[in-house]
């Protein structure tokens, strides 16, 4: 098996995420070097959910490079409709480009799928799993706001479903950033994740009210609380009312105070925040395409 | 061993006796072995035997089978002071206990209804063995509490 699969966050080394960073800001600085780059180079999209973001982004990165992508489409148009494996998918797909991108509703799946693939794959996200690639460009957000050093990050959210969470807890914990996660006591992080992360020695707290620690906070990362998470409707808008934040919220924070969010959000962080200093998550959103450009260009280049 | 025990559980001419296992899990030790009867294999069990060490043992005795160090290893998540008698011709000429392995593959189902292993996939179960519990090398899941539950073999 190559070693040059995107499977996990907790894979990811301190000297290799600072690279890809590294290369993510010489390609937003001078993004007509690499135009050609990539050129005859597919990239192989296989998105067995949906995704705006992400699969936009990668196709936006791959074509900013060169290259082209060849998409597998909606699943309910593919062979997998007709009951063929993951495995066997993945299989054939890798014979039609240079890499691929997968996105799928299981846990593991993408681990698996590398199993099976020469090529370089890509996670975009395995179920409630991980997503590193949304970490890389968090993280680039990240260092680009706040920097490394003496770094304060909260959660907020949905930290037990949350797959974006779960795989920037791992890089977070690799840059040496302390952590205060905030949630619901239903929502805390899985066993998996807590037990990676006391592993690698993190500095870390879980609580369930984000003012004990706002004013302490460099970065405050909020996700959406999934209503389907809960028994009922009232529960639900109970407890997910209690992890929303606004502009009268975050007079407490510090004034440079950076607010993400891998989006899409509903009402987590009413409108009013997007008018603050504070708030950065649509940079952070367009920052997916250099730092995905970044991503394949050390990937095709085999210099992961 | 006492005579008493020794009428519950006949002596083998040669094979497998896997001795101390915990109270009651013999039989999860035979499906982690394959062991179902289907292969002709002679098998004799005692359950709930007294034991001066645990209090209460299972033996497990497998007529002309000698099981290899990677097959037992895998009994040391639901028997951890499992010891291990090879037999030939009455006599025990190797003793050794159960360690524990680095990772159990096909033994265990994971639990997580969302892992991929879980699906029409051609992928074996896979667990990391920890300190304390298993974990999924798939999905992440961790199983600390009755291991047992979770065993599914072939």
């Amino acid at each position: 098996m190559p070693q040059d699969h995107i499977i996990s966050a907790k894979h990811l080394s301190r000297a290799g995420i600072e690279s890809v960073l590294d290369r993510a800001a010489e390609i937003a600085a001078d993004p007509d070097a690499v135009a050609d780059r990539h050129a005859g180079k597919l990239l192989g999209m296989l998105f067995f959910e949906p995704s705006t973001r992400t699969k936009m982004s990668f196709s936006a990165a791959m074509k900013r490079l060169g290259g082209d992508i060849v998409d597998m489409g909606p699943v309910d148009q593919s062979s997998v409709k007709k009951g063929e494996s993951l495995a066997d998918t993945v299989r054939v797909v890798e014979g039609y480009a240079d890499a691929l991108v997968m996105r799928h509703p299981l846990e593991g799946s993408a681990k698996m799928a590398s199993e099976f693939v020469d090529v370089p794959l890509i996670n975009a996200g395995d179920g409630a799993g991980q997503h590193p690639t949304q970490t890389l460009l968090d993280l680039y957000t990240i260092r680009e706001a706040a920097g490394f050093s003496n770094l304060t990050v909260g959660i907020m959210g949905d930290l037990k479903y949350g797959r974006t969470v779960h795989s920037l807890a791992h890089a977070l914990t690799t840059v040496g950033a302390q952590q205060q996660f905030v949630s619901p006591e239903s929502l805390k992080l899985p066993r998996g994740v807590r037990y990676d992360l006391h592993e690698a020695g993190a500095s870390m707290r879980e609580h369930t009210d984000l003012e004990e620690v706002l004013g302490g906070l460099d970065v405050l990362y909020v996700t959406r609380i999934q209503a389907e998470r809960f028994p009922d409707e009232d529960e639900y808008r109970k407890v997910a009312g209690e992890y929303q934040i606004d502009a009268e919220t975050l007079s407490a924070a510090k004034d440079d105070l950076v607010v993400m969010h891998p989006l899409p959000r509903v009402d987590e962080i009413a409108p009013d925040v997007d008018e603050t200093e504070h708030a950065r998550y649509f940079q952070q959103a367009h920052n997916g395409v250099p730092v995905r450009m970044a991503l394949l260009d050390i990937i095709l280049e085999g210099n992961l | 061993m006492s005579n008493e025990q020794e009428l519950r559980v006949s002596k083998i001419t040669q094979g497998t006796v896997i001795d101390h296992v915990t109270g009651g899990q013999a039989l999860n030790v035979l499906a982690i072995l394959g062991i179902d009867g289907s292969g002709g294999e002679e098998v004799s069990i005692g359950m709930n035997v007294p034991s001066e060490r645990l209090g209460r043992k299972d033996v497990v005795k497998v007529e002309g089978r000698e099981l290899s160090q990677d097959e037992v290893d895998v009994l040391s998540l639901i028997a951890p002071a499992a010891t291990i008698n090879i037999v030939r011709d009455y006599d025990v000429v190797e003793k050794h206990r159960v360690e524990r392995p680095g990772e159990v593959m096909s033994v265990l189902r994971c639990p997580n209804r969302n892992c991929i292993t879980s699906k029409d996939e051609p992928v074996d179960s896979r667990f990391a063995v920890l300190e304390e519990g298993v974990r999924c090398a798939y999905c992440d899941t961790i199983i600390r509490e009755s291991i047992a539950d979770h065993i599914h073999v072939g």
